[in-house]
Formats: C-alpha cells, sequence, structure tokens
C-alpha cells in the first residue's frame, strides 16, 4: 500500500479541495458568461472573448503574477478585500481563484459549445407557450446544454487539480495551506532521494484524473440520454 | 377577430401583407417561399414587422406608430410549428403542461383530460418525445398549444412532415378541434386539399404579397 506522509496527504486533500471550490465558485459564472457568448451580441464581446481566453495563451506565471498584483496584500483588489476579511494571497483560497482563472477558458468553451447547440427553435416554442427569457433558459436553454455543463465542469476541475504555475506564483508553496499535489511533486524533484515520493503522487494525480474523466464520460452519457432520450 | 397589416424586408424578399380573420379557420395558402411563415412569425411575435399593425380580439399586439410590441410569451397565442418542436428533455405530459406552468394558470384536470381526449394522446403522456410517431408528436404539439389556453391558434403546415397515410389519420383530429374549440385559427397551407378540408376562408399569397382572399372557392380556379 502506498504510504504517505501526513504532508502527502494534506496536500491531495488540499489539491481536491482546490479544485472543487474553484469549479463550484466559477460554474455560475462559467455559465452565464457562456451564455452570452453563445446567444447575445453586444459591443466588446470580441475583447471579452479574448480575455477569458488570456490564460490559456499566456505563460501561467504571468497570469499568477497579474493576479499578485490584483490580489495580493497591496494590490487594487487585494487590499479592498483584505479590508473586509478576505485574504487571498499565500491563502489556500487564492490557490482556488488561481485555478478557476487558469480552468475558466476551458469550462466557458465547453458550455458555449453546448449551448450553442441547443435549437434555437425550441427556445421560440418555449416563448409562445408564455415562457420569458429566463424562464426559456433555466427549462429549455440549460437542460438541453447539461451534458456540455458537465463535461466543462469536469474538465475545470482536471485542470485546476493539475494548476501548477500560476498557483506557485500567486500563493506560493506552503506546506498545508497552498501546496498542492503539484507543488509537492515539484518540491519532491527538488530534494536529493525525493524521487520514490514524486512518483508514489504522481501516481496519484493520475488515479484523480482519470476517476474524474471516467465520471464525467458516465455523467455526460446519463446526461444526454435523458435529454435526448426516448 | 385578428387584423394584420404589416410590412417586412427580409433580405431582398419583401413581405408586405394586409388581412383580416373572423373567428373559424382561415388559411394562409400559397407556395413555398410566398412568405406565409414570416406572416405566422410576426402575428406570434417570433420576428418582428418593420412596420405595421397587429390587432387580436381589439388589443393591439404590435402597432409601428405608437411602439406598442407586446413580447412573444405575453401574446397567448397558441402555435404549431412544422416540425413539433417538443421539448426533447421532457416528457409528453410536462410537454402538455409547460404552457400553463409557464403562464401561471391553475391545474386544470379537467381541460387536460378533455384535450388529451380529444386528441387521443392520453395514453403517450408517460413517453418521451422521442418515442412518438411524426403524427403522435403534432398531436402532442397541438394539444401543448391548446392547454396554455390561446386566444388565437397558428399552425405553420403542421401535417407537411407527414406522409400521405399519416395525414389521413390526422386530418380528422384537426376538424375535430375547430369544431369543438371554436378557437380562431390560422391554418399555413401549401395543400389545396389539406385547406378545403379545414378552412372557410382563403388569404392566397404569392410573392409576399396577398393576391386575393375569399372563400374556399377560390382554390378551384
Amino acid at each position: 500500500m502506498l504510504s504517505l506522509s501526513p504532508d502527502e496527504w494534506t496536500a491531495i486533500a488540499l489539491s481536491v479541495r482546490v479544485a472543487t471550490v474553484a469549479t463550484l465558485f466559477s460554474l455560475p459564472l462559467g455559465i452565464a458568461v457562456a451564455w452570452l457568448l453563445a446567444r447575445k451580441n453586444f459591443p466588446g464581446k470580441a475583447l471579452l472573448n479574448a480575455v477569458i481566453y488570456l490564460p490559456l495563451v499566456l505563460p501561467p506565471v504571468v497570469t499568477g503574477y497579474l493576479l499578485l498584483i490584483a490580489f495580493g496584500r497591496r494590490g487594487i483588489f487585494g487590499e479592498w478585500l483584505a479590508s473586509v476579511g478576505i485574504v487571498l494571497s499565500f491563502r489556500w483560497t487564492g490557490a482556488a481563484l488561481a485555478c478557476a482563472v487558469m480552468s475558466f477558458p476551458l469550462l466557458v468553451g465547453a458550455i458555449r459549445l453546448s449551448i450553442e447547440a441547443v435549437d434555437r427553435k425550441l427556445e421560440d416554442a418555449a416563448s409562445t407557450l408564455g415562457a420569458n427569457r429566463a424562464w426559456t433558459v433555466f427549462t429549455v436553454t440549460l437542460p438541453l446544454a447539461l451534458p456540455g455543463i458537465i463535461a466543462g465542469a469536469v474538465l475545470a476541475f482536471a485542470r485546476a487539480l493539475g494548476e501548477f504555475g500560476a498557483t506557485i506564483t500567486f500563493v506560493s508553496n506552503i506546506p498545508g495551506e497552498t501546496q498542492t499535489i503539484s507543488a509537492a511533486i515539484y518540491t519532491l524533484t527538488q530534494v536529493p532521494g525525493g524521487d520514490a515520493q514524486a512518483l508514489k503522487l504522481v501516481a496519484i494525480a493520475v488515479v484523480i484524473a482519470l476517476l474524474a474523466l471516467i465520471l464525467s464520460e458516465w455523467f455526460g452519457r446519463r446526461a444526454g440520454a435523458r435529454v435526448h432520450g426516448v | 377577430m385578428i387584423s394584420i397589416e404589416i410590412d417586412k424586408k427580409l433580405g431582398d424578399f419583401t413581405v408586405s401583407v394586409s388581412f383580416e380573420a373572423d373567428s373559424g379557420v382561415t388559411a394562409l395558402f400559397g407556395p413555398s417561399g410566398s412568405g406565409k411563415t414570416s406572416v405566422v412569425a410576426m402575428i406570434a411575435g417570433l420576428s418582428k414587422p418593420d412596420r405595421g399593425r397587429i390587432a387580436v380580439d381589439g388589443e393591439t399586439l404590435f402597432d409601428s406608430a405608437t411602439g406598442i410590441d407586446v413580447p412573444a410569451h405575453r401574446r397567448r397565442i397558441g402555435y404549431v410549428f412544422q416540425d413539433g418542436r417538443l421539448f426533447p428533455h421532457l416528457s409528453v405530459a410536462r410537454n402538455l403542461d409547460y404552457g400553463r406552468w409557464m403562464t401561471g394558470l391553475p391545474r386544470d384536470e379537467a381541460q387536460f383530460r378533455h384535450v388529451t381526449e380529444l386528441l387521443d394522446i392520453a395514453a403517450l403522456v408517460k413517453r418521451r418525445p422521442g418515442a412518438l410517431s411524426g403524427g403522435e408528436r403534432q398531436r402532442v404539439a397541438l394539444g401543448r398549444a391548446l392547454l396554455m389556453k390561446p386566444r388565437l391558434m397558428l399552425l405553420d403546415e403542421p401535417m407537411a412532415s407527414l406522409d400521405a397515410r399519416r395525414k389521413s389519420e390526422i386530418l380528422p383530429y384537426f376538424v375535430r378541434l375547430r369544431d369543438e374549440t371554436k378557437l380562431p385559427m390560422i391554418y399555413v397551407s401549401h395543400d389545396a386539399a389539406e385547406v378545403k378540408a379545414l378552412a372557410s376562408r382563403v388569404v392566397l399569397l404569392d410573392g409576399g404579397r396577398v393576391v386575393n382572399s375569399g372563400g374556399v372557392e377560390l382554390l378551384n380556379q
């Protein structure tokens, strides 16, 4: 059986907690933004789209540094947030923010595609039956987009689980607070004789990622059957 | 009483239509591409005319002169689409109940029973739309529109996607619907036999314009 030190168990638990919180908090915003991009035309749409995809193309260390500037203790938002009791820098909550930002493009991309695939004629039908815009979204568009929403959430979760560059830049690598699996592996590879322990964590990272993908496949298929089933 | 007088430019095609319809079935008859579907979509509020006026039972639903444009979801106009458009993620029962739910009407079991019996769909309520035949799907779509208690029904080639045998199976339901509900209906079609069986009045459309209107005998010419 795997013999892991308490620090390593902490890193695993922390990774799962960070990725879960990042996914759950970014999901509502991700759905809203995906809907806007899929269904609305407005000035600045191209810019919004570009900004959302930025973390995908920027070096993660740049995203992390920008987060530090914005949300660090003396950052533009960080100072204000600290005054209301929310500190993000060098905390696990900051790691969750970094993961949310890094996985947001994947989340929005998958959900946007699934919303675009919903037949607008069904939305028209809903409006002739008395559903206003909001009800149409909640009773027709989103239920039909559910498989894509699940896929997007799992993809974002998996991405958050593996996030390294932005996280370590923004919140550092503090055991028990911000040291996720990736950061723990990185630390182990930096010390002599740490390879064996690193490999164990690598195996665990692979297992968690595989489980997430299998679950998403299963949920996606179930949701797909519910949505288009007979 | 429905009164329509609308203009809309769609690319290089212009729909410019004016007619009135009383209770009973008024057919909008014409070849494909004559603007029939555009007209009903504007009546339903799914598409906005460039100019004109639409009134149903004395209530103005659209008037470009005064800026009135009642949104589709507040028009209470039943719409049966050529392709049914049942919600695939909801059971037949939930599809049928959708309009009542959205409009906040109280549950009316007697009417639900009446409509499902009228259309012979009571046995289908537990199924999903994906498990229905084309004819069943259209009957459910018809029931769904009826159950929101509309003041006007728009039937946009509701039988066009069915083969001849299914058409002859479903036509009697439309006749029953006409005779039992007394709802005013606008029936879009390019099939003269269908129109003769159902309509009392015909508006002939071609190239986006009304070329003639009158009784069904117009179709014999």
